[in-house]
């Protein structure tokens, strides 16, 4: 079902929660989150909506301030200092960046600058956070459009291209940076169905060449696929962990076996295969 | 009517022209400058300073600037701040239209999608490349027309700067008119003045607006239903 075995360098520790806790004002949203991913796996999030996997993500990129624990980007603690009396405090924005320099992100709204070209997307940070040479930068640039089949766009403006197309034009403003792990917050959500495919296929290649990723998403057919393990969340809990097979072929806590139980029936209503095998083709 | 007065002090009509222009350009960067810098603490910094600039600005909004500027250049001096004439109004012109000119930036730093700011802090661009790269140049075009106007009004408010004794337009003009009695002649030559000046603005911003739509940005242009998109190249 999966690579993992034959990946490279598997074992090191990529990305770390421990005792994690977010809450909303009074309402918690996430509570006690460990978690532990290793080099060059592929880790889904999957969950009802409201459950707290893109908080969980969010946070593991500091893009939600965490209140409670700890997460270690390669072992560096993100987002917060420690203070010589031993509180925490928050990091300054240079510090920030620097925990999370090897770390790429995909939104679900693709959040691409809508008044630089394709190309100068993909460039941008390429030129002022590596300090690249302009020369140098858009060769980079244009190969990285082209591994996610886009160099001939290179010259459009982005509300020109289709979602697909802007979605994999922002895989490739962060693959650029040669991230080591990358994290995709419902990438496809945004998208007409017909273009989903699209972008789960360069997701899966990159996972196919060992890129560290953690995956929130609806799409069970790509979970199922390409990830090594799958955290099923509700409630701001992670209700139960593991390989897709068991998780999807055997749940164990009631709570998955009814939301796989929904999300089966949704999907084949209209459907004699099995909406497993939906990334297939 | 006689205009000739006018052609008999050309002189110090040209130097009261030239020093309305300095006053407001003057005025008008000092305010923008301070502006951004307002919009982006707003935006930024804790609660506590939030408030604190909220305050001012309020106050700023609701004092007339005719009472700020005396306040600047008459108890000035009482503080310890002796400012020479123009000082004082270049000053009080920048801290009038500064919170101005922050509400503008404001509402133009909050139009931009929030996502496109932490896509840039994920790609590692600090707040100012963030700011300067990613911000300024979308909302830009949206707030320009609202810029180009508060211009234009700050312009207008360069007259209040003749009862501090500086020798702009108006001050030289109703000197003149004064010393000749020739009143409407000098109040029309002053409506033109203006006139001109604001209308010089005016151009210079649609001008802008046209050069900022057609080079900055082609998303933007499609969020503003305002204006018809022009055909891209």
């Amino acid at each position: 079902m999966n690579q993992s075995a034959a990946k490279r360098g598997a074992g090191d520790v990529m990305l770390e929660a421990r005792g994690m806790s977010k809450r909303f004002g009074d309402h918690t949203v996430l509570q006690d989150i460990n978690l532990s991913i290793q080099r060059s796996e592929v880790v889904c999030l999957i969950g009802p909506s409201g459950s707290g996997k893109s908080t969980l993500l969010r946070s593991l990129a500091f893009l939600e301030n965490y209140d409670d624990g700890e997460v270690f980007v390669e072992g560096e603690l993100l987002g917060y200092d420690r203070a010589s009396d031993g509180r925490r405090v928050r990091s300054r924005p240079s510090r920030l960046s620097d925990v999370r320099r090897n770390m790429g992100m995909v939104f679900q709204q693709f959040n691409l600058w809508p008044h630089l070209s394709v190309l100068e997307n993909v460039m941008e940070a390429l030129l002022r956070v590596r300090g690249m040479k302009r020369d140098d930068a858009h060769r980079l640039a244009l190969a990285t459009l082209e591994k996610v089949g886009l160099a001939e766009k290179a010259g459009a403006w982005p509300n020109r291209l289709s979602g697909g197309q802007q979605q994999r034009v922002a895989i490739a403003r962060s693959l650029a940076m040669s991230p080591a792990i990358m994290l995709f917050d419902e990438p496809t959500s945004a998208l007409d169905p017909e273009l989903v495919g699209e972008v789960l296929q360069v997701m899966r290649q990159l996972a196919e060449e060992g890129m560290t990723m953690v995956v929130v998403t609806h799409e069970m057919g790509f979970a199922a696929r390409v990830a090594d393990r799958v955290l099923f969340l509700d409630q701001g809990h992670i209700v139960e962990q593991g390989p897709p097979t068991r998780l999807f072929r055997h749940p164990q806590s009631p709570r998955l076996a009814q939301f796989l139980g929904n999300y089966l029936e949704r999907n084949s209503l209209f459907e004699a295969a099995p909406a497993l095998n939906r990334v297939d083709d | 009517m006689d205009f000739s007065v006018l052609t008999d002090h050309a002189g110090e009509i040209g130097s009261g022209f030239l020093v309305t222009i300095w006053t407001w350009v003057g005025g008008v960067l000092a305010g923008v400058i301070a502006g951004l810098i307002m919009a982006v603490i707003q935006l930024s910094a804790g609660p506590w300073v939030r408030g604190v600039l909220r305050c001012y600005i309020e106050v700023i909004r609701a004092t007339p600037f005719l009472v700020q500027l005396f306040l600047l250049y008459y108890g000035g001096p009482s503080l310890g701040l002796s400012l020479s004439p123009m000082a004082a109004g270049l000053i009080g012109l920048g801290i009038y239209g500064s919170v101005y000119f922050a509400e503008i930036f404001r509402t133009g730093f909050t139009s931009i999608p929030r996502g496109q700011q932490e896509a840039a802090a994920m790609l590692g661009m600090t707040p100012w490349q963030i700011i300067w790269r990613v911000q300024i140049p979308q909302m830009l075009v949206l707030i320009l027309p609202a810029l180009v106007n508060f211009t234009t009004i700050l312009g207008k408010e360069t007259p209040v700067l003749s009862i501090i004794t500086v020798p702009e337009l108006t001050f030289v003009l109703t000197g003149v008119g004064a010393e000749t009695f020739a009143y409407v002649e000098t109040l029309l030559a002053l409506c033109v003045g203006y006139f001109l000046l604001a209308e010089l603005c005016s151009r210079l911003g649609q001008w802008l607006e046209r050069r900022a739509s057609r080079y900055l940005t082609q998303g933007v242009q499609q969020r503003r239903a305002l204006k018809p998109r022009e055909s891209a190249a």
